[in-house]
């Protein structure tokens, strides 16, 4: 077996046992960065002198016996955390060589559990996108492609485009990523790993740099759902410099993946079954719905009234709270500047300059929902249909433990397909917005391919703070899917 | 609702970012395509319905008065794009 | 009688912005001492760095809830931020993090004491928590303005007054009523002069019977006495243009301390859309109601109870007033009145001991002599060990840095003579050296009594107990 076949949980035993060193495994990836990264792009900055550094320091303390939960184990962190010294470009021009003097609390748990960093991923611009497509360092290919048309290059998803695209191609172990509007979970499905958003409040926000405040969280994309469940348990935790970070217990995720479903009750939300669905996926749908059956759970029709309106929801809210996070990059005190004659000239031309088109749209959107005569017409009813939203899903919990869904409307597209019409993008979210909403876990786990053999994925949304419930049910559709094709472009 | 140029324009000064006049039509086409999405919103019964601020922690939570930060001035300026000294510099504001 | 420039009655809003007395800033760990070289005393936060979050101080809410109470105000155990966005070198984020819709404290009241001694009520609309912005210097360069962010992020509380007051001594007199409580409850150091408080101010005039006319506004006006200027200069600018037939402009002025006059800001925030909306990095600030009754129980004494108490003890209304203004004083009188005689005390402090700080430069915060040691010397004038005469003399020594006063009388037998049998001694002397002037008296001239006063004294060196000494002569003058 090689180096970069073995899973996180396999990696980890066999550093354990001292088969492999750290610095062996943390090769091997850097090798396998060196020859696919100039072509899948899934990395904007690769840290390949501090990873071979931390792996060797990884492999004494593992000598010592005194190796963390992810001692020796590569990962590649999404650009959006700030990693201290390492520079950090959130994909836009405008944090130009920004190089942050701070750690985010989410890289800092894992460098204390003794992970190596492989270096930053590339997503679209501030997380705003469903294709990696934004992104100022050029766009990331998904490993996978068409049996009937190999030539096209596929998007890999977004915002995470980079993190899901690194660990399909196995040039990284696992990853960390962020969700706001399903930019784990989407990516996920499209380049067949398996990816959570936990419960709002679960990982701590410090450090990463925030699109919608509301919506962010941070959870981990891994090749099978429990080296996501590894990874989530470094990531999550109380963090008291996040005023919204929440006072609980972080769980042994890990245990819960192989505990069945017997007992349980998975609810199947009818208005996810949407107009012009593509058989696929609605027969993908139908077969995880009979995994689960099968494995012992019961099945409940349940309804949430209010889900059409959830993506037009989430696009006053998450624009609103970008336009003023993002007021802050500005030329002033770090990253680049354009020259102005006065103050207010040199914030629009460093604006004009350093943003993306689709940032500076949502940011123009954004500052229109708040601003004067139309803060209640759009912002304040986007947050009361909202709460309705949540409401909804608290009434399906009193029927159900846990909820199935499809994790994308699609399978992967093309890099060309799509891209100049921004409504059609924001489309791609439809099934994975609703949890966001509601600061609920939900999970994507791959589950089968389509005709073209592309992976589709089925997500899972779970009640507040049972990732447990969530791990369980993905554990149960994983072994049932039995999923092992692989992409094209790999390791 | 329909957004009109003048208004795309004033909202472009407000988030302080430049757009060149000739790209002022496109812009509000999309904006507009977007908005006009948006709208269905307005057919959502809301009366009486709390608007819901997001998740998380429901009470905030309070941090002693202690001293634990700062004394970092270098650290502070290191990323800047136009170091004056001890200051950050701007072009000269007239108040 | 309303105050009035011609025909026109004027209207007067303030809202006051005090820094909250605290070690650290409101939503970082950053210190918040004046004076620090610029950008040592920011956070990461402060500066408004990617990914940084804002979480709250403990005493910043506390103090808030203080000078509510303070202010008699109504104390909102829910309250949430919102943020305030607008682009400014100054404002690190790119918004200020304040209370717009749900403040901590809502309406209350604060009485202030004009010139000819009547009172007002003047009504306080709303107090709320912010941040601070950081600090423009634009005169250091001759094309660059320099940013300092140590004071972004400073808590501050906004305090705003009803549109209650009607003339520039009203004005001024809110403003130091409100700083008195803020100093005495230790919630803001009220140094104006620092800038850890400032006043914007609100003015409109209008014609006696009319509702509001348009207003303007003064920001950043930073004494009592540029307050009171500020509100007579624009009062009359605006009835100027009113008089002209124009009509006055809402805009943000600011007041020219050097010629005395308001100009308007050139600013391009004329058009102010600030977006409030709830600051999701913060839940709502939720305080407990037996936590507030705490602070309550625990608040010092106001000026304004403490006064009155003063009065009760038999102070004159004057020397009450004189010695609460400030907070340091009252302790100090306390301190040397505890057991004695308040008006003794209350004479000493606002006498001799105000006029020695006057002539030595101090102030009460840093005393030449101590409120225990002052407290000995009245004990020693009321055991008449002392007489008032001699007393002065002994406190001179005091400040002179001789120590305490009963070491002094000690250590120069100052101690006051009221044996009957001295005095007799002394009396007969002068008597018998002053035959002639015994002989005056005794035929009528009763104003001789000084004279022998003045003799006995001399010959006692002064430590003749006054009124023996005036009985013991009077009757044996008598013969």
């Amino acid at each position: 077996m090689r180096p970069t076949d073995l899973s996180l949980a396999q990696a980890r035993l066999a550093l354990d046992a001292r088969q492999i060193s750290a610095r062996e495994l943390t090769q091997a990836y850097l090798d396998a960065i060196a020859a696919l990264n100039p072509r899948l792009n899934a990395y904007i900055t690769v840290t390949a002198e501090a990873a071979l550094t931390a792996a060797d320091a990884a492999d004494t303390k593992l000598a010592a016996g005194q190796g963390g939960p992810l001692e020796g184990i590569p990962l590649g962190i999404k650009d959006l955390f700030c990693t201290a010294g390492t520079r950090t470009t959130a994909a836009s021009r405008i944090l130009g060589d920004f190089t942050p003097p701070y750690e985010s609390t989410i890289t800092r748990q894992l460098l204390r559990d003794g992970a190596v960093f492989l270096g930053k991923l590339n997503l679209d611009e501030f997380a705003m996108g469903s294709s990696n497509a934004t992104s100022a360092f050029g766009p990331v290919e998904n490993p996978w492609s068409r049996r009937n048309d190999p030539d096209t290059r596929l998007v890999p998803g977004g915002s995470s485009g980079g993190s899901a695209a690194a660990v399909a191609a196995r040039i990284a172990l696992g990853a960390t990523a962020t969700d706001t509007g399903g930019s784990i979970r989407q990516p996920a499905a499209f380049c067949g790993v398996a990816g959570i958003k936990p419960t709002y409040g679960r990982c701590s926000r410090f450090g990463v740099v925030a699109f919608a405040s509301s919506l962010d969280q941070a959870g981990p994309i891994a090749r099978d759902v429990m080296d996501c469940a590894v990874l989530l348990r470094s990531m999550s935790g109380f963090d008291p410099q996040d005023s919204t970070s929440v006072d609980m217990a972080v769980p042994d995720f890990a245990a819960a993946v192989g505990r069945g479903v017997r007992g349980m009750r998975i609810g199947i939300p009818q208005e996810y079954r949407m107009a012009g669905m593509p058989a696929e996926i609605e027969a993908l749908w139908s077969q995880g719905i009979a995994w689960l059956r099968d494995a012992g759970a019961s099945i409940v029709d349940v309804s949430l009234p209010h889900t059409k309106y959830a993506l037009p929801t989430y696009y006053i809210v998450a624009p609103a709270e970008a336009s003023s996070n993002l007021a802050r990059y500005d030329g002033v005190r770090f990253g680049a500047r354009v020259a102005g004659a006065d103050l207010t000239e040199l914030y629009e031309k460093t604006r004009a300059a350093g943003f993306g088109a689709e940032v500076k749209r949502r940011i123009m959107i954004g500052t229109y929902v708040l601003s004067a005569g139309y803060y209640d017409a759009y912002y304040l009813k986007a947050q009361q249909v909202r709460a309705l939203i949540k409401r909804d899903f608290d009434l399906a919990w009193e029927q159900c433990d846990a909820l199935l869904t499809p994790a994308t409307p699609s399978a992967a597209f093309g890099l060309d397909e799509k891209q100049d019409d921004p409504l059609a993008m924001y489309l791609n979210d439809i099934f994975t917005v609703t949890a966001n909403l509601a600061g609920l876990p939900g999970m994507a786990v791959p589950a089968g391919l389509d005709g073209q053999g592309l992976p589709l994925g089925l997500q899972i949304i779970g009640r507040p703070f049972d990732e447990e419930g969530v791990f369980a049910v993905a554990g149960a559709v994983e072994r049932a899917a039995g999923f092992s094709a692989l992409p094209g472009v790999i390791a | 609702m329909s957004v009109d140029i003048a208004t795309i324009k004033r909202v472009a000064t407000l988030s302080r970012i430049h757009v060149e006049p000739a790209a002022l039509p496109g812009l509000a086409q999309e904006i507009n395509a977007i908005l006009g999405w948006i709208e269905q919103l307005s057919e959502v019964d809301t009366t009486g319905v709390e608007p819901m601020a997001g998740g998380g922690a429901t009470a905030l939570r309070w941090r002693a008065d202690v001293v634990t930060d700062g004394g970092q001035a270098e650290a502070i300026l290191a990323n800047a794009p136009d170091r004056e000294g001890e200051y950050f510099g701007v072009p000269k504001v007239v108040e | 009688m309303t105050y009035m420039i011609g025909d026109w009655e004027l209207v007067i809003g303030l809202e006051v912005h005090a820094q909250v007395t605290s070690q650290a800033k409101l939503f970082s760990g950053a210190a918040t001492a004046f004076g620090a070289s610029p950008n040592s005393q920011v956070s990461f936060i402060d500066a408004g760095f990617p990914g940084m979050l804002p979480s709250i101080n403990a005493e910043c809410v506390a103090q808030a809830v203080r000078t509510g109470l303070g202010l008699n105000a109504q104390i909102n155990l829910w309250s949430r931020f919102d943020r305030k966005n607008y682009f400014y070198a100054d404002l690190p984020q790119g918004y200020q993090i304040s209370q717009f819709a749900h403040p901590i404290v809502g309406t209350g009241e604060i009485e202030i004491t004009l010139d000819d001694g009547s009172k007002k009520i003047i009504g306080i609309t709303r107090l709320h928590l912010e941040q601070d912005a950081g600090k423009s210097q634009h005169d250091q360069h001759p094309s660059k303005s320099f940013i300092d962010l140590n004071r972004s992020g400073v808590a501050l509380m906004e305090i705003v007054s009803e549109p209650d007051m009607r003339s520039p001594e009203e004005a001024g007199a809110y403003v130091a009523k409100l700083r008195q409580i803020l100093r005495y409850l230790g919630t803001c150091d009220g140094n104006m002069d620092e800038g850890s408080m400032r006043a914007d101010v609100n003015v409109s005039v209008r014609k006696p019977g009319e509702g509001f006319r348009t207003r303007c506004e003064i920001k950043n006006v930073n004494s009592v006495k540029f307050v009171m200027q500020a509100v007579e200069v624009e009062a009359r600018r605006q009835i100027e243009v009113w008089e002209s037939g124009e009509e006055v402009h809402q805009e943000t002025r600011l007041f020219d301390t050097a010629r005395g006059v308001t100009r308007s800001m050139r600013s391009k925030e004329d058009a102010h859309d600030y977006r409030y909306f709830p600051d999701p990095d913060l839940p709502p600030l939720v305080l407990d109601a037996g936590w507030v009754e705490q602070l309550k129980a625990n608040l010092p004494e106001l000026p304004d109870a403490r006064r009155a108490r003063y009065v009760a003890m038999g102070l004159t209304p004057y020397d009450a007033h004189v010695l609460t203004l400030d907070r340091e004083t009252a302790v100090f009188f306390e301190t040397m009145a505890r057991g004695r005689d308040a008006k003794l005390a209350a004479n000493w402090l606002t006498g001799d001991y105000f006029a020695a700080l006057n002539r030595l430069k101090r102030d009460i915060a840093d005393p030449p002599v101590s409120a225990e040691h002052m407290g000995e010397l009245l004990d020693l004038i009321a055991d008449k060990t002392l007489s008032g005469t001699i007393a002065k003399q002994v406190f001179e020594h005091m400040l002179a840095g001789e120590g305490a006063p009963g070491a002094i009388v000690g250590a120069r037998g100052l101690k006051q003579v009221t044996d009957t049998g001295a005095i007799e001694a002394a009396i007969r002397g002068v008597m018998e050296a002053n035959a002639d002037k015994l002989a005056e008296y005794r035929s009528g001239k009763e104003k001789l009594f000084g004279f022998f006063v003045g003799q006995v004294m001399k010959a006692m060196a002064g430590k003749g107990n006054p009124a023996a000494v005036n009985e013991l002569l009077k009757a044996m003058l008598a013969g």
